[in-house]
């Protein structure tokens, strides 16, 4: 029972992680048909800017134990600042190949995707060595059932990563701006013919999927604490695996990305704890080929019907 | 003053030159027609004129002002709806929201305007008001194309630009969807229609331009086109 308790708790905090990650390939996807290798990169940098952010910010203030407020501040510190990457990105790397061969492209992305991983270690900016994010959060547990402990990291975690969800699915399912994004993911020519300005629709996305990977980064930050540094092989593995969650909850779909991510965090952390956890990595990888045999448009994902 | 007035238009895919210099006008408040075979390059031309492509030279003028290298969210403002070939409805949106989309560029000002065009072409196409819930892609291809232009008309255009809307429905389905289009026409809108249904097109229109492979072959009177020779035996099958 309590281990029961303990993986469902684990799938839960893992799996809306997962989510917000996969929700940026999906939303590019979406858009673009491209795979942003890059997009993973912005969580590591999300990740860094948290650290960076609540280390400038306790320094600054002289203290060590960091008001309620903080954790707040360096999230939206951190998105803000992804956001500009991201935008920056599509801007520089991305549009000018608008109508170029879509290797073009996924060659561009790698690219960014190394340039990104080794800035990142230069000295002046995150370095070569692992750090430990200031705790942002006390310790404090809000509820014991048996073994289980939920804490207040807990709560924060996955309720932040909802809340970022349930603003996503309103912004994309009611209102203007979202619809003029679902238009522009399913024809490109003719959202442009009804007055869409689509090139700001797509740096929009890119924008808006970039602060979804800085909120996973600060969350991962929150989790695990410790940071490794940006051209870390245990990175490429995060952000596959968010890649995963996508495709199996239909890539280019945002409601499939959420239960894809909370599909794969539930399987990895159920597998670990009832089967072996050296093998973790491996059911997210099986699940992937077993859902594409299946259902190769994933869970969510739908086959397009279109009369002509 | 026409209200659309092309000239010397050349557009090329990469190394092919699609169109060689075409020039057409459109005059106020009729409806002109460009017929050709297949791979003409009536599409092409329809395209450059609501901006989705950008025309290699020549210029394309619309109510006296220069709109080549206009991006195409813009021309839509400027009062050109472009009911694309294919259709191009949202196949994964209801019929309400595909006519949401027509109206995108039309300030929340015009609210209520907004609302009064709906119900007007809800009228004009009774069949979709049934059907206003049903997702786009679950709807018959005549209903297909007649969603494609009552969205159009939401944008509430000068100048309507059809791409052959009468293709692959059957011939009672022709007949309505042209005597809408005269309909539309008689309420203002001045329409530039591709057809591969010459013999339709060139009934319901005033003037008529033939392409030939990227070129206007032949520029005359629908009424005249409709009894010449050359017509007749190419585009209606005659003689
Ligand atoms: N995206 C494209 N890339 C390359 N060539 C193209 C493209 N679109 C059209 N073409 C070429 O341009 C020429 C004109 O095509 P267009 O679609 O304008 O013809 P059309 O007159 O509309 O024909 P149809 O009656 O079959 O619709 C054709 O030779 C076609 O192969
Ligand atoms: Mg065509």
């Amino acid at each position: 029972m309590d281990q029961l308790l303990q993986t469902l708790k684990d799938g839960v905090t893992l799996g809306s992680l997962y989510a917000l990650i996969a929700l940026g390939y999906t939303m590019v996807y979406g858009i673009l048909k491209f795979i942003n290798f890059a997009h993973s990169d912005i969580v590591v940098l999300g990740a860094w800017l948290s650290l960076t952010i609540a280390a400038k910010l306790l320094a600054l203030m002289g203290i060590v134990d960091p008001p309620a407020w903080m954790g707040a501040v360096v999230l939206v510190g951190a998105m803000v600042a992804c956001g500009a990457v991201g935008f920056t990105i599509e801007r520089l790397a991305y549009k000018p190949l608008r109508g170029a061969p879509r290797l073009n492209v996924l060659i561009t992305a790698i690219g960014v995707s190394l340039l990104l991983q080794n800035t990142g270690q230069l000295s002046a900016l995150f370095g070569t060595s692992p750090r430990r994010i200031p705790d942002l959060l006390p310790d404090t547990t809000l509820l014991s059932i048996g073994q289980v402990q939920l804490k207040l990291l807990d709560v924060v975690g996955a309720g932040t990563a909802i809340a970022l969800m349930v603003a996503l699915e309103w912004l994309v399912f009611h209102t203007k701006i979202g619809r003029a994004m679902r238009a522009t993911s399913h024809n490109v020519n003719v959202a442009a013919l009804m007055g869409i300005p689509v090139n700001r629709i797509i740096s929009f996305t890119f924008v808006l999927g970039s602060m979804l990977a800085a909120a996973g980064g600060f969350l991962w930050a929150l989790k695990y604490q410790t940071i490794k540094q940006t051209a870390d092989s245990s990175w490429v593995l995060l952000g596959l695996k968010a890649f995963v969650a996508a495709v199996v909850g239909g890539i280019g779909n945002v409601r499939g990305a959420m239960l894809g991510g909370l599909a794969i965090g539930m399987i990895e952390q159920f597998g670990a704890a009832y089967l072996s956890s050296s093998m973790k990595d491996v059911y997210v990888f099986t699940i992937l080929i077993l859902v594409l045999l299946v259902r190769p448009s994933g869970l969510l994902g739908k086959a397009t019907i279109e009369k002509v | 003053m026409p209200l659309l007035e092309v000239s010397n238009l050349i557009v090329r895919y990469g190394a092919i030159e699609a169109l060689h210099g075409v020039s057409l006008s459109v005059e106020q408040g009729q409806i002109a027609t460009l017929i050709g075979c297949n791979g003409a390059g009536k599409s092409t031309t329809l395209r450059a004129v609501s901006g989705l492509l950008k025309p290699a030279k020549g210029s394309i003028r619309f109510d006296g002002k220069e709109i080549t290298g206009v991006a195409p969210h813009e021309i839509v403002r400027l009062g050109v709806a472009h009911s694309p070939e294919g259709r191009g409805v949202f196949p994964q949106m209801t019929v309400d929201e595909n006519l949401d989309l027509g109206a995108f560029a039309r300030p929340r000002s015009e609210k209520d305007q907004i609302r009064k065009d709906r119900e007007k072409s809800l009228d004009l196409f009774p069949r979709l008001r049934e059907r206003l819930k049903q997702l786009a892609g679950t709807l018959s291809g005549g209903e297909q194309q007649m969603l494609a232009m009552a969205r159009a008309l939401l944008a509430r255009p000068r100048l309507l630009l059809l791409d052959e809307p009468s293709l692959g429905l059957a011939p009672q389905v022709v007949q309505t969807i042209f005597q809408i289009i005269r309909d539309i026409n008689a309420a203002g809108t001045t329409i530039l229609l591709v057809e591969q249904n010459a013999h339709m097109a060139l009934k319901v229109a005033h003037h008529g331009y033939v392409l030939e492979t990227g070129r206007i072959a032949m520029s005359d009177s629908a009424r005249v086109l409709e009894a010449s020779d050359e017509v007749r035996k190419a585009y209606l099958g005659i003689g």
